[in-house]
């Protein structure tokens, strides 16, 4: 049963596996990331979607008003995101000294030139 | 001393900033032991006071449990808690030699600011009894394990970065939805807290998935069989001292969150009865035990061979917590220190090799027994604690996993423990027999230093200690089993 009233999720569920799908299939080691990079964003909208609530105000008190979203799991992303961030520089600098060592990003051609991996 | 339990965390944060900016090479080594050996005596306060009192909780900036992040100390980690520091105390010392030889000295104050982030990291996940905090700390271990992996001689010590950086991530993301879902149910991160919410909503498909995204990513981290692929490169080319710190604590952490979901947050009940997570994970577990091995016997690397009993080795700590039993959790968590101490002690003797030899390949070890006894020694010693013989740590924990795998008369569990034992014996044999039974002694290769051989032989003799004094190891052991499986709801 297709349920398009939360069609969030289904934005999420498509984003996660376009990302985890180039992760695999990509050999290009920078493109692995952006892979990794979508993947992740996708869990950050999971997280945000999940604090919003129908018909409320945001998190910021006013008065007269009694409903309001919920701010926790945009404060936990904030932190995820900032590991997302670390991760990806972490990644490309990683690729750069791979390119700086062999010459190539491509993950069959590390495989030629070191028989494992 | 309230604040014990977070300082051990926030000393060695702290500290590594401070290291990073530290002149020279070896004020940063010096600055990063002291740190190591501070946390280690923390760590054992911390184990004395559990042991006395129970469960120690605090309250992180005064909010109180369920709003607030609480840091909560049982038996079970504080015992994995203690395991870390005493590792990290003992590998420090060892890094300064092997460090100075292996890392460029222009980068080796980051290098030990690594460490010491990668010891926050580990003790911050044991410490916490926060799902999403445990999350954070996942990821600061990780991401400076990927840095000093990175940093080995070897050109392949980048690639096995950079995989074990994807998996890694994909793992510790997986282990995000999962929490997030959890989360959704509940409303709650304190793993208290979702314990006693969950049973509520636990027949929901939400939570299912939640349970199937955790136990997936931390299989990622734990290196199970058949998700251990960035394991063997990541520890056969990364530098000694980092080897002999990853492989000894960081899987075994990632085992005990596994644990501390399954029977505190999910309770046994649950996890083994109505999702029967046992059968997928016993059987994961037991093909990992026989096929790394058997890959181990064929390794031409001695450090990737035993990256490849480490994949076994795993199989045996998942195998104990999938019996759902005292006796197959006590063995697990024997297991984990037991493996620690061994596998420690192995790398580090390797370590020496490398430091003499500039590699470990198995041909290059001919004669080794005659040039560098000592080092040979721990190294046989080390591999005999691995086969599980008696009066080592090995076979005490062999012992118990048997005993619990008969207790539920699962004979084809002990017939695979025995085979992969055996399988040991022929990838530690090849070693013993490269180094003592062929080839002319070489005269141009001399003994390792002190400096590295003395760590090494502190941590064989902990093998030998802890197999034959079992009272304290044990006994800690089942009480954290007990009180992990009282805690199920």
């Amino acid at each position: 049963m297709l349920n398009l009233g939360l069609y969030n999720y289904w934005m999420v569920i498509t984003l996660m596996m376009i990302g985890l799908y180039t992760v695999i299939s990509r050999g290009h080691l920078v493109k692995k990331l952006v892979g990794l990079n979508i993947f992740q964003a996708a869990v950050f909208l999971l997280y945000i979607s999940m604090g919003f609530v129908r018909d409320a105000a945001p998190p910021i008190l006013t008065p007269g008003v009694e409903q309001y979203s919920n701010p926790l799991p945009h404060v936990l992303i904030l932190t995820a995101i900032v590991v997302g961030v670390a991760t990806t520089a972490l990644g490309l600098a990683l690729v750069v000294r791979i390119r700086e060592t062999y010459g190539t990003v491509e993950e069959d051609e590390l495989h030629q030139l070191d028989n494992d991996f | 001393m309230e604040h014990l339990q977070v300082l051990l965390v926030v000393v060695p944060l702290l500290a590594a900033p401070v290291c990073a900016l530290l002149p020279g090479r070896r004020l940063p080594w010096l600055f990063a032991m002291v740190v190591a050996w501070v946390v280690f005596a923390m760590a054992v306060a911390l184990a004395l006071q559990v042991r006395a009192s129970g469960v120690l909780s605090y309250a992180l900036g005064g909010w109180a449990a369920p709003w607030g992040i609480e840091y909560r100390l049982d038996a079970a980690n504080a015992l994995v808690q203690l395991m870390v520091a005493a590792i990290a105390a003992v590998v420090l010392p060892y890094a300064g030699r092997s460090v100075a030889r292996e890392i460029d000295p222009a980068r080796q104050g980051g290098f030990y600011s690594a460490l010491l982030l990668l010891i926050a990291g580990l003790l911050g996940i044991t410490a916490t009894g926060d799902a999403f905090n445990v999350f954070v700390f996942l990821e600061i271990s990780s991401l400076s394990s990927y840095t000093l992996i990175a940093m080995g001689r070897d050109r392949r010590a980048l690639t096995a970065a950079f995989r074990y950086l994807i998996m890694g991530t994909i793992g510790a993301t997986f282990y995000l939805i999962g929490v997030g879902l959890l989360y959704a149910m509940t409303g709650t991160l304190n793993m208290a807290d979702l314990a006693e919410r969950l049973p509520a909503v636990a027949d929901t498909r939400t939570v299912h998935t939640a349970v199937a995204f955790i136990v997936v990513g931390l299989c990622l981290k734990i290196a199970l069989f058949p998700l251990h692929l960035w394991l063997p490169n990541a520890y056969a080319y990364a530098p000694s001292a980092v080897t002999a710190l990853i492989a000894a604590t960081s899987t075994k952490v990632a085992v005990y969150v596994l644990i501390r979901f399954v029977y505190t947050v999910l309770g046994a009940d649950f996890a083994f009865g109505e999702l029967s997570l046992a059968a997928v994970l016993i059987g994961l577990a037991v093909l990992g035990m026989l096929t790394a091995s058997a890959v181990a016997v064929t390794q031409p690397d001695a450090k990737r061979m035993l990256a490849y009993s480490s994949v076994a080795q795993v199989g045996y700590m998942v195998l104990g917590l999938s019996l759902a039993s005292v006796a197959g959790l006590t063995a697990t968590l024997l297991h984990m220190m037991n493996h620690a101490v061994m596998k420690g002690a192995l790398f580090m003797a390797l370590g020496c090799v490398a430091y003499r030899l500039g590699g470990t390949a198995v041909a290059d070890l001919r004669g080794l027994g005659r040039s560098m006894p000592w080092t040979m020694a721990a190294f046989v010693a080390g591999g005999l604690s691995l086969i599980g013989v008696p009066l080592t740590v090995g076979f005490i924990s062999k012992w118990y996993l048997v005993l619990a795998a008969l207790e539920q008369g699962r004979w084809i569990l002990v017939a695979a423990i025995v085979a992969s034992s055996l399988l040991a014996v022929a990838y530690i044999w090849r070693i013993v027999e490269a180094a003592y039974f062929q080839g002319p002694g070489r005269a141009d290769v001399k003994e390792a230093p002190w400096s590295l051989l003395v760590p090494t032989w502190l941590l064989v003799l902990a093998n030998f200690w802890l197999g034959i004094d079992t009272r304290a190891t044990v006994g800690l052991a089942t009480q954290a089993a007990q009180a992990l499986l009282g805690a199920a709801p």
